[in-house]
C-alpha cells in the first residue's frame, strides 16, 4: 500500500522514458537502504551509498520524478581472489515519485562519508490547512 | 526481526533467500551466528602477500569505531546514530530503513596472518582493512642436493 496516494492519474505523453523499462543485465545495480523524514518544511532523504565520491553520483529529477544513480569505487589491489562477497556490485540506483507540494527548483544535496543527504523543501504556496473533521 | 542489507527489490530478495537456503542446510554453523542485522556489509579477498576486507560502513563515526584484531580473530565495532534521534518532535519517518545503533561483526583470520602488519582506511565510508601474511608462510623453494 503506498503511503502517499495520488489522485490525479499520472499521464505520460511519450512512452520512450517510462521507468518500467526492462533492465538489462548491464544495468543491474543494488538498491541503497534510505531514511525519508519529513517536516514542517519539506523532506530529507538520507541514501546509504557506500564508496561513492562526489564525482560518480548522479541526480536527476525529471518532472515528479527523483532518480539517483551512483557507482561505487570498488578499487582492488592486482590479484586479488575473493573468498566471500556480500557487495557484488558497484553501482547503486534508486527511483523515488515526488509529491506535488515540494520544490525540485530547491533541492539540495550533500555527499559525506559514503551518506547522501538530500533536503527537498516544501513549496511556499502550499500551506498546511488543518481541515475540520465532523461527526456525521 | 530480519533487516535486510539492501533495501527490498527483486535482486536482495534472491539474495536473502539464498542465503537462509545456505543457513538452513548448515549443520554447525559458527558460534557468533549469522550477523542477522548484516550491518556493515563485508567483502573479503586475499593475494598471495595480504588479505584484504572491506567493510561498507557509510555515515559511521570514526570515533565510535573499533577495529581489533586479537588471537586470529579480527572484530569491527561501531555505532551510527540514525538521523531521526536528532529531529524535531513534529518530524514523522515515512521510510526508515537504513541500519542504526551499535554493531559489531567478527572475521577468522587465516594462520598466516601477521598481526603487526596491519593497516585500516577509512574513505567514503568503506572501511579497507588489508592484512599482510607471515613472510614465513610464503611458499618457498627447497634445493634438492
Amino acid at each position: 500500500m503506498r503511503n502517499d496516494v495520488q489522485t490525479s492519474p499520472r499521464v505520460s505523453p511519450s512512452t520512450a522514458h517510462t521507468p518500467q523499462q526492462a533492465t538489462r543485465y548491464s544495468d543491474v545495480a543494488l538498491t541503497p537502504p534510505v531514511d525519508v523524514i519529513e517536516d514542517t518544511n519539506g523532506i530529507t532523504l538520507y541514501a546509504d551509498l557506500p564508496g561513492v565520491h562526489r564525482d560518480k553520483l548522479n541526480l536527476q529529477i525529471e518532472s515528479d520524478t527523483l532518480t539517483i544513480e551512483a557507482e561505487s569505487d570498488l578499487s582492488v589491489p592486482e590479484g586479488l581472489t575473493s573468498s566471500h562477497t556480500e557487495v557484488g556490485l558497484a553501482r547503486f540506483r534508486r527511483v523515488f515519485t515526488l509529491s506535488k507540494e515540494l520544490d525540485t527548483e530547491r533541492v539540495s544535496a550533500e555527499l559525506s562519508q559514503g551518506v547522501l543527504t538530500l533536503r527537498i523543501p516544501k513549496a511556499q504556496h502550499a500551506q498546511a490547512r488543518r481541515i475540520e473533521v465532523q461527526l456525521a | 526481526m530480519y533487516r535486510s542489507l539492501f533495501a527490498r527489490d527483486m535482486f536482495a530478495e534472491m539474495d536473502r533467500l539464498q542465503r537462509e537456503m545456505q543457513q538452513a542446510y548448515d549443520l554447525s554453523p559458527t558460534i557468533r551466528g549469522f550477523a542477522r542485522h548484516g550491518f556493515p556489509a563485508i567483502n573479503v579477498g586475499g593475494t598471495p602477500q595480504s588479505i584484504e576486507i572491506y567493510a561498507f560502513a557509510p555515515g559511521v563515526d570514526p570515533a565510535t569505531l573499533e577495529v581489533n584484531l586479537e588471537r586470529g580473530l579480527l572484530s569491527i565495532a561501531g555505532e551510527r546514530k540514525s538521523p531521526l534521534a536528532s529531529a524535531d518532535a513534529k518530524a514523522t519517518a515515512h521510510i526508515n530503513e537504513r541500519f542504526d545503533g551499535r554493531f559489531s561483526r567478527a572475521i577468522t583470520l587465516p594462520d598466516d596472518a601477521d598481526p603487526d602488519a596491519v593497516n585500516a582506511q577509512l574513505r567514503d565510508g568503506v572501511l579497507r582493512i588489508s592484512v599482510q601474511r607471515r613472510a614465513s608462510a610464503q611458499p618457498r623453494r627447497i634445493a634438492v642436493q
